[in-house]
């Protein structure tokens, strides 16, 4: 999807089989492009679809494990309990994803324009360099951050001790921690469709703005931003969408309070195991997620998503 | 008036020296063109008057304005991109506007500048379309449209043909030939298509490495060119390497390496005295038996072998080699039927005018034939 939303021109239908191809040969070849998807589709309905159908069924039932699951006319109610008994974190987790998905769209615009418009024979390795650290699990990722933001630990242990903070300063199990922790972890989902954007901008048309009239500036907003915009959407919505869902940062960087819906999704499934209130609540988010895109989409006016 | 100048411009890049020492005028209402072999500075010099590159040393004139240091954005000038480089998010008619709009134009104004363009390079009714379902030939349209909306004193055109076919660009050079005397406007036009420079200009520039070669009309740079570069690279070039042995007044004679003297006016010589190379186009040589009596007292004459014989329909074209191995090529319309063409391994003698003499510097040679080879 993300590359779609780059494409400056759609992608061309499959031609027509040509008139002199017999009629068995164009039937076969006309199936083919679906033949092609099949194992693709089987893989999604298998592990995709149908447990996202198995979960949605369950928002109809009520009841907990032990004592089973049974079918509740009063399904309804199973949403609005979900919603009114954690809307602090589903509005917490939109707000966070927010706030990252335009730190990281702030830190990797100027980082990336720079690599595709000046990097020159080097620009492969400066994305290899910032691509890099990710080649570790988000798990430890995420456990290095809480060593270094941690009170006594490198960096604010030693401003501590020199006496450039105070000793009772925190970052540690904070909202800034959080959203920070989260900012690095999905950095690279903006970045690199801003990059695959801005490296396919022509730069003669740059030249062209120039030589319309166009100051720098007025090339950059008239012509570098409209153009890079299908990067920055389909970086925004890869940022966005899984980090509304993240629970790892919240849970090793945070604190009770900044808790995000993603950790009472997993509580409610793993621990409490009322799978009801966990699958209902995921379905708002999809819900919600699904509006928001449309939303974004819309205002953006990326034909390529919204038709 | 002067529309653009160049005074001792030059251009260094961190690995070389593109334009070297370059003194140009343009004249107002010029049709002129940049050729020269791919490398030759042609489009850095044409970005230099752009205001996409800075000459490392020199100045740049616009008319009375001295516009050296002036970025792209205030010249008065505009571009026709090799790539056309339209903008792919708005459609046509947006793309003819955006000059008019960055430069303030009233709204009104725009919508009937813009159509009047549309009209001009022939895209009625294209306006809302998306360049990029334009086919090449309408995309060049479009740039051009976009470009002369602004009314520029000069209007700049970087191979604008270049990757057109071939009769979609012969349509194009007496189109843009067309339009540039509708409009009035100065083109400067950079092409390494000696043909298509020959086809459209008022005057040529011919570059090589970097500096100028030759700057005339079309047909002074061919009948005449003043160095074994342009020589060889506007066409079969026909060298003879000789010695000056004087000058009586209206003729000079020079003395050839494989024997024999030419005559040709004065005037024409490089310098007055030491080793020259004197030229003759294919078209220019006529060919006979050794033992014909039909030749001209003062014509030039030389004999030499036939290699091979091409026979192209309009023309038969022959390569012929003298006693010294030097090779010439010598285009025979076919007017009438030959009964008897002169065929490989007949010696024959070539004669011409001596006024379609040209002398030129002796060729390095090493230069002569990087020029032939790049023209293939």
């Amino acid at each position: 999807m993300a590359l779609e939303a780059q494409g400056r021109s759609a992608p061309e239908p499959p031609e027509p089989p040509s008139d002199r191809a017999g009629g068995a040969r164009k039937g076969r070849r006309g199936l083919a492009p679906y033949l092609l998807t099949l194992p693709g589709v089987a893989w999604l309905v298998a592990f995709f679809a149908a447990p996202l159908g198995f979960m949605f069924l369950f928002t109809f039932y009520d009841g907990t494990i032990d004592i089973g699951y049974s079918f509740t006319s009063d399904w309804p109610q199973t949403y609005v309990e979900a919603f009114t008994t954690y809307d602090t974190q589903i509005i917490r987790s939109v707000i966070y994803a927010l706030i990252v998905t335009v730190a990281t769209l702030l830190i990797s615009f100027p980082m990336m324009y720079w690599i595709a418009m000046k990097g020159g024979r080097r620009k492969n390795l400066f994305v290899l360099l910032l691509l890099l650290p990710f080649f570790t699990p988000f798990l430890i990722r995420t456990l290095a951050w809480q060593l270094v933001l941690s009170d006594q630990g490198i960096f604010l242990g030693t401003l501590k001790d020199i006496g450039l903070l105070s000793a009772d300063f925190k970052l540690l199990a904070s909202p800034l921690a959080v959203i920070s922790g989260m900012t690095y972890n999905f950095l690279p989902f903006m970045a690199l469709p801003l990059y695959v954007a801005l490296e396919k901008l022509d730069p003669s048309l740059l030249d062209a703005a120039a030589d319309l009239y166009s100051s720098k500036r007025e090339a950059f907003l008239k012509v570098t931003l409209p153009l890079t915009l299908p990067g920055v959407f389909a970086g925004s919505l890869l940022t966005f969408i899984p980090s509304i869902g993240d629970f790892i940062d919240a849970e090793i960087l945070g604190n009770p309070n900044t808790t995000m819906i993603g950790s009472i999704i997993r509580r409610q499934l793993l621990v409490n195991q009322d799978y009801p209130t966990g699958a209902a609540l995921s379905f708002l988010l999809i819900a919600g997620i699904l509006v928001a895109v449309f939303l974004y989409a819309r205002a953006l006016g990326t034909e390529e998503l919204t038709g | 008036m002067a529309n653009v100048r160049l005074e001792d411009v030059s251009k260094a890049f961190k690995s070389a020296v593109a334009v070297d020492n370059v003194t140009l005028t343009i004249d107002e209402g010029e049709f002129f063109s940049l050729l020269g072999p791919s490398g030759c500075g042609k489009t850095t010099t044409l970005r230099m008057i752009g205001g996409f590159e800075e000459p490392s040393s020199g100045r740049i004139w616009l008319g009375d304005d001295d516009v050296s240091g002036l970025p792209a954005h205030k010249r008065d000038v505009n571009t026709v991109f090799q790539s056309y480089a339209l903008f792919p998010h708005l459609s046509v008619a947006e793309n003819i506007a955006y000059g008019l709009k960055r430069q303030g134009v009233l709204k009104d104004e725009i919508g009937p500048r813009v159509e009047a363009m549309l009209e001009l390079v022939d895209l009625e009714g294209y306006g809302h379309r998306r360049t990029t379902q334009l086919s090449g030939g309408q995309q060049q349209r479009v740039a051009l449209a976009r470009a002369l909306v602004n009314r520029p004193q000069v209007l700049l055109l970087d191979e604008p043909l270049g990757a057109l076919d071939l009769k979609l660009r012969k349509q194009m050079q007496l189109e843009l030939k067309r339009i540039q005397s509708e409009v009035g406007i100065t083109f400067i036009y950079v092409t390494h298509d000696q043909e298509e420079a020959m086809t459209m200009s008022d005057r040529i520039a011919v570059m090589s490495a970097g500096r100028l070669e030759q700057v005339g009309a079309p047909q002074d740079v061919y009948e005449l060119p003043a160095t074994s570069f342009v020589a060889s690279f506007l066409g079969a070039s026909n060298l003879l390497e000789g010695e000056i042995e004087g000058t009586s007044g209206e003729i000079t004679k020079v003395h050839l390496r494989v024997g024999g003297t030419v005559t040709l006016p004065a005037g024409r010589l490089p310098y007055s005295d030491g080793p020259v190379a004197v030229g003759v186009r294919p078209e220019k040589l006529h060919i006979q038996a050794t033992d014909s009596s039909e030749m001209d007292k003062a014509d030039n004459a030389i004999e030499a072998t036939v290699v091979s014989s091409t026979y192209t329909g309009v023309s038969t074209s022959y390569e012929c080699a003298t006693s010294d191995g030097t090779r010439l090529i010598v285009y025979v319309q076919n007017l009438e039927r030959s009964a008897s063409p002169p065929g490989a391994g007949e010696r024959v003698r070539l004669t011409w005018d001596p006024d379609h003499t040209f002398a030129v510097a002796k060729p390095e040679r090493k230069d002569a034939r990087a020029a032939n080879d790049r023209k293939g």
